[in-house]
């Protein structure tokens, strides 16, 4: 729960449905679609109120959360010349990016689904504006320029002017000090329309509980029509609550690249949505040496963080991920299963031990001896396939009953043959990895 | 406030949430507290006004209220709201108690996902008024020694093994609350536990930060050196860094920032909570632990080394002197096996020497040289306090006129004809007591209710008579069967001749007399009979000995009214029952010729 990204075609859809609320003295159009392939977007041309897909120029790009999307050659504007791209070249341009998975520059790594499309907007340079939004540290802050487009970045600082804004300001100072702290270089015929919608840009921002929100070029044409080249997105989700009726049913994409979830930890995932408890898990090499099954938000990050300083190779740790807030047997059990069935699936590559971090601090009130029946009923079942990848265990944990739980999960192992360590918490907490480590060899 | 808690600190707890309550009276009691640090609950759906926590083996109660200042009207001395509402009501109940303007100084949120926009104005409205937020998204903060919130240090147990049952040197700040057990465990085995510890809270927008916990405990003398222990992303940790470069922190301080793992992966990945995401190299762990280690800060370099680091800076202060030895005090045991108790008596105690009325040995009240008559008990047993001398003697009054009515009304015909049938006293009595009710004795509640609704609501005599008139009933205690304005009830005129003389104030009987002036002015036996004037006068005196309006209705609805008829016609009963059995009357059958019968025949 935190902020999350939306798309940028659902970023315009919200514009669009508070337009009239907010920004009753511009002109928006919204024509957009969001397609998956040439196909859709065709059928989409066919539906009544689409009809310009067939009738404009178009443009089409990823909408799949990513920035830099010229830098990565991945909008298309142009067939032999800019704003002449039919319906037809549209399709067959995203047929062919589905086709294949793609690197962009910044290495993200994945196969495009998701295309926002959108009619040729012909503006000359001197109609690109720049607007932003978010907040730093406790205050919000908006962003300006006279200068649009994706070389905003190259002299920030020049061309970019700032409007910081106290989180309990009135909405006539924030008027004042936006109009106030406006780009000095702002034409004077369209000055006071920018203003006007820079304020209206922020309620914006604020009522609809947006953590961030960028326009970027904002286009000013003729008579107050403003076109939304370019958007990015996040949104408090923790505000969904409160948003029911102004977000409607939003969709959080998961970055680029990282979409191709494993089959485990979409079971891990669609475990922790229907449990009370917390399930987290992700892989990070599938053929690392090290294994973590870990109680605890903070202490996973310890102990993710220990495996990376002592072993001196990040790539050593196979996953992260925790299991708190008080699981069921069977859900250690289920979470357990799925590390010790990913652990065993490969041997080490030079032919080392693997190790298995069962590890977590002092718990507050979760019955440690309980939370243990769930692993050995699992260490029973991956016995054999957990000695075959020659795994040894270290065991370190406290809190209520942590002393009949270590003394369980010892005679587990020795009945089961498993090479096993258990600490308490006179032992410091991620003490363990060094043991491992050095005992590992 | 150089400390955030001390041994007199005092709560209200927000939501009854009865395990993390009796954790704290648990704490309170292992550590020798002599009040428990609750005092009182805010239980806004509960109808209950208290509710039973062990101390040690015995029970106390906790009073219940339905709003924050409802309870903070009673305890104005509790300076510390433990906000335990949800996501969705933890706004409200911070928003509301900074409005108390100067009750609270610390106010703890343990909702985590309050929605980012609103946490920041809470935090900001705090600021502005001076009230420390710890949180939200924590397990709270510690005092060791003093005061513990809910669920912070886990079991007893843990606490005991943890120091966390006494002051130590060390001042702790972490941001998770799972890690802060865990260093309050390594600080106790590496050095003499913790002065102050806070869990600021893992939510994005926490109120209290790092560094106003360092200032604090920089200006607490208790606090000898300091951890911190952050998280990757913000740059909280970058206004520590400040305070020591510019000499606001002088006390040592080991830092460790936790999350040094997400350098190595690119997005997508987000470890720990929802404040660790970091936007900017400056954010990163690393850059962090770097940025603290130059600024002269104690960094160890990795988490696993942060024992060895402690272990040494105290040593260290401990051979300079600094920190003195601590010489563990005696912790009282919490027992295995506390029972429940299923009854409370707040009233009487025959435990000791001898029984006690409200704490006063009986002795001391019984007899005539001791200065307390019959209604000094009854208002010691009844309320709870000695009333004045002119409620106690007034009670006495109505006990006397109330005594008896002549054999012929319901209860004392009932009696009667009870005892002739050769029952026993308490056989007879009872008979005679069931017949108490909305028609004979009843109307001295009934007055007082609606007098007091009348006058409360400043109804006018002739808006409280149509008021009356909706409610569809006659007028209780007005009205006599044969007393009138020109042949006054002799008992009404000596009641109100002792009140004019003796009650500092009697505002619903002068009320009640107004509208008597008008239901006389319509029939003349429409007076205000002898059970409303008691009624009303009763209503009157509870004002005058300073209950409010909820506690006067308390004793209504209990019935309280009810019981002064009851007992004092406890009297003529008895009186009509040995009347009985001295006459030795035969058993009563009633005649034939006295009974209407009108017996159809069922058609077979």
């Amino acid at each position: 729960m935190a902020q999350r990204a939306i798309r940028e075609y659902d970023g315009k859809a919200l514009f669009s449905k508070h337009w009239e609320k907010y920004f009753s003295g511009f002109h928006y159009g919204f024509k957009s679609v969001l397609v998956s392939s040439g196909d859709e977007l065709k059928k989409k041309a066919e539906e009544h109120g689409f009809e310009w897909l067939k009738q404009e120029p178009l443009v089409a790009k990823p909408d799949m959360l990513f920035g830099k999307r010229g830098k990565n050659d991945l909008v298309l504007f142009k067939d032999k010349k800019p704003g002449d791209v039919s319906l037809e070249v549209a399709a067959k341009w995203i047929d062919d990016k589905i086709s294949h998975p793609i690197t962009l520059l910044s290495g993200q790594h994945g196969t495009l689904t998701h295309f926002i499309v959108e009619p040729f907007t012909p503006h000359s340079e001197e109609q690109e504006y720049y607007i932003s939004a978010t907040t730093v540290g406790e205050d919000d802050v908006l962003y300006m320029s006279t200068e649009g487009g994706m070389e905003i970045e190259d002299g920030w600082e020049s061309k970019v002017t700032e409007v910081v804004i106290p989180i309990n300001m009135q909405d006539a100072n924030i008027d004042h000090m936006v109009k106030a702290n406006a780009p000095t270089d702002l034409p004077a015929d369209k000055k006071e329309a920018f203003v006007s919608f820079a304020i209206d840009f922020f309620r914006f921002y604020r009522d609809l509980n947006f953590a961030y929100l960028e326009i970027n070029p904002l286009v000013m044409l003729d008579n107050n029509e403003m076109a939304i080249l370019d958007l990015v997105a996040r949104l408090d989700d923790t505000a969904g609550y409160l948003m029911e009726e102004e977000w409607g049913d939003i969709e959080y994409p998961t970055a680029f690249g990282m979409e191709d979830q494993s089959a485990e930890e979409k079971a891990i995932s669609d475990a922790d949505a229907k449990s009370g408890a917390s399930l987290k898990l992700t892989i990070l090499n599938p053929m690392g040496r090290i294994w973590t099954m870990v109680a605890g938000g903070g202490a996973s990050v310890v102990f993710a963080d220990t495996i990376a300083d002592l072993s001196g190779n990040v790539a050593e740790l196979a996953n992260y991920g925790e299991y708190s807030g008080g699981p069921t047997t069977g859900e250690t059990k289920f979470y357990a299963d799925t590390i010790f069935d990913l652990m065993t699936r490969f041997k080490d590559p030079k032919g080392r031990g693997k190790i298995l971090i069962i590890g977590g601090a002092i718990a507050n009130f979760t019955d440690v001896a309980k939370t243990f029946t769930g692993i050995i009923q699992s260490l029973e079942e991956y016995a054999d396939k957990l000695k075959n990848v020659g795994v040894k265990i270290y065991v370190r944990r406290g809190g209520p009953n942590y002393e009949k739980g270590l003394k369980d999960i010892k005679e587990a192992a020795d009945r089961l043959g498993l090479y096993m360590e258990v600490y308490g918490p006179e032992t410091h907490v991620t003490d363990i990895v060094r043991m491992s480590l050095e005992n590992g060899e | 406030m150089s400390k955030l808690f001390t041994k007199d600190t005092q709560a209200i707890f927000w939501n009854n949430n009865r395990s993390a309550i009796q954790r704290m009276l648990d704490y309170d009691y292992t550590i020798g507290r002599v009040t428990p640090s609750i005092a009182a609950i805010v239980a806004p759906t509960s109808t209950a006004k208290f509710d039973k926590f062990f101390w040690g083996s015995e029970e106390v109660m906790i009073p219940l209220y339905r709003s924050t200042s409802e309870a903070v009207s009673e305890h104005k001395n509790a300076d510390v709201l433990l906000n335990f509402g949800s996501f969705r009501t933890a706004y409200d109940v911070v928003m509301e108690a900074i409005e108390l303007d100067g009750q609270f100084k610390t106010i703890m949120v343990t909702a985590e996902g309050i929605p980012e926009r609103r946490a920041r104005t809470m935090n900001q409205a705090a600021r502005d008024k001076g009230v420390t937020v710890i949180g939200p998204a924590t397990v709270g903060a510690i005092a060791p020694g003093a005061f513990k919130i809910a669920n912070i240090g886990g079991t007893i147990e843990n606490i005991v093994k943890s120091k966390l049952n006494r002051c130590g040197s060390c001042g702790l700040v972490t941001r998770s609350g799972g890690l802060f057990n865990e260093m309050s465990n390594i600080i106790a085995l590496n050095a003499d536990g913790i002065a102050e510890g806070v869990a600021i809270g893992g939510d994005r927008f926490v109120g209290s930060v790092f560094i106003d916990n360092l200032l604090r405990m920089e200006s607490n003398p208790d606090v000898k050196y300091m951890i911190l222990l952050g998280e990757v992303g913000g740059v909280e940790e970058y206004k520590v860094i400040e305070a020591v470069k510019s000499g606001k922190i002088k006390k040592p301080i080991i830092s460790w920032c936790i999350g040094t793992i997400a350098k190595h992966f690119k997005s997508g990945v987000q470890f720990g909570h929802a404040g660790a995401s970091a936007n900017a190299d400056r954010e990163t762990a690393e850059a962090k632990n770097i940025a603290m280690k130059e600024a002269g800060f104690y960094v160890p370099d990795s988490f696993n080394e942060i024992p060895a680091t402690i272990h040494k800076v105290y040593e260290d202060l401990l051979s300079k002197g600094v920190i003195e030895p601590i010489v563990e005090p005696e912790v009282k045991p919490i027992p295995k096996n506390r029972k429940a108790r299923n009854f409370i008596c707040t009233i009487s105690d025959d435990r000791g020497e001898e029984a006690t009325y409200c704490g006063i040995p009986i002795s001391q009240v019984a007899t005539p040289d001791t200065g307390y008559s019959l209604g000094d008990v009854m208002s010691l047993l009844w309320f709870k306090r000695r009333y004045p001398k002119w409620a106690v003697e007034f009670i006495e009054t109505v006990l006397k006129t109330v005594a008896d009515h002549g054999p012929a009304v319901s209860g004392a015909h009932n009696a009667k004809v009870t005892a002739r049938a050769g029952k026993d006293v308490v056989s007879s009595l009872i008979a005679g007591l069931l017949t108490i009710g909305p028609r004979f004795g009843g109307a001295i509640d009934g007055a007082a209710k609606y007098f007091k609704y009348g006058y409360d609501n400043n109804l006018s005599p002739k808006e409280f008579l149509s008021y009356m008139k909706k409610q569809g009933i006659p007028i209780p205690g007005i009205g006599h069967r044969i007393k009138s304005v020109r042949n006054p009830d002799l008992r009404i005129v000596g009641l109100k001749k002792y009140v004019n003389e003796f009650f500092p104030s009697h505002p619903i009987l002068d009320y009640a007399l107004e509208v008597e002036k008008l239901t006389t002015s319509k029939k003349d036996n429409l007076i205000l009979n002898v059970d409303g004037t008691i009624g009303v006068l009763m209503v009157d005196m509870w004002k005058e000995l300073g209950y409010d309006d909820v506690e006067i209705g308390t004793f209504i609805e209990a019935g309280a009214l009810n019981a002064f008829f009851i007992l004092g016609r406890c009297i003529g009963f008895i009186g009509h029952i040995l009347d009985e059995k001295r006459l030795n009357m035969p058993m009563y059958r009633h005649p034939w010729d006295d009974i209407l019968y009108d017996v159809e025949q069922v058609e077979e």
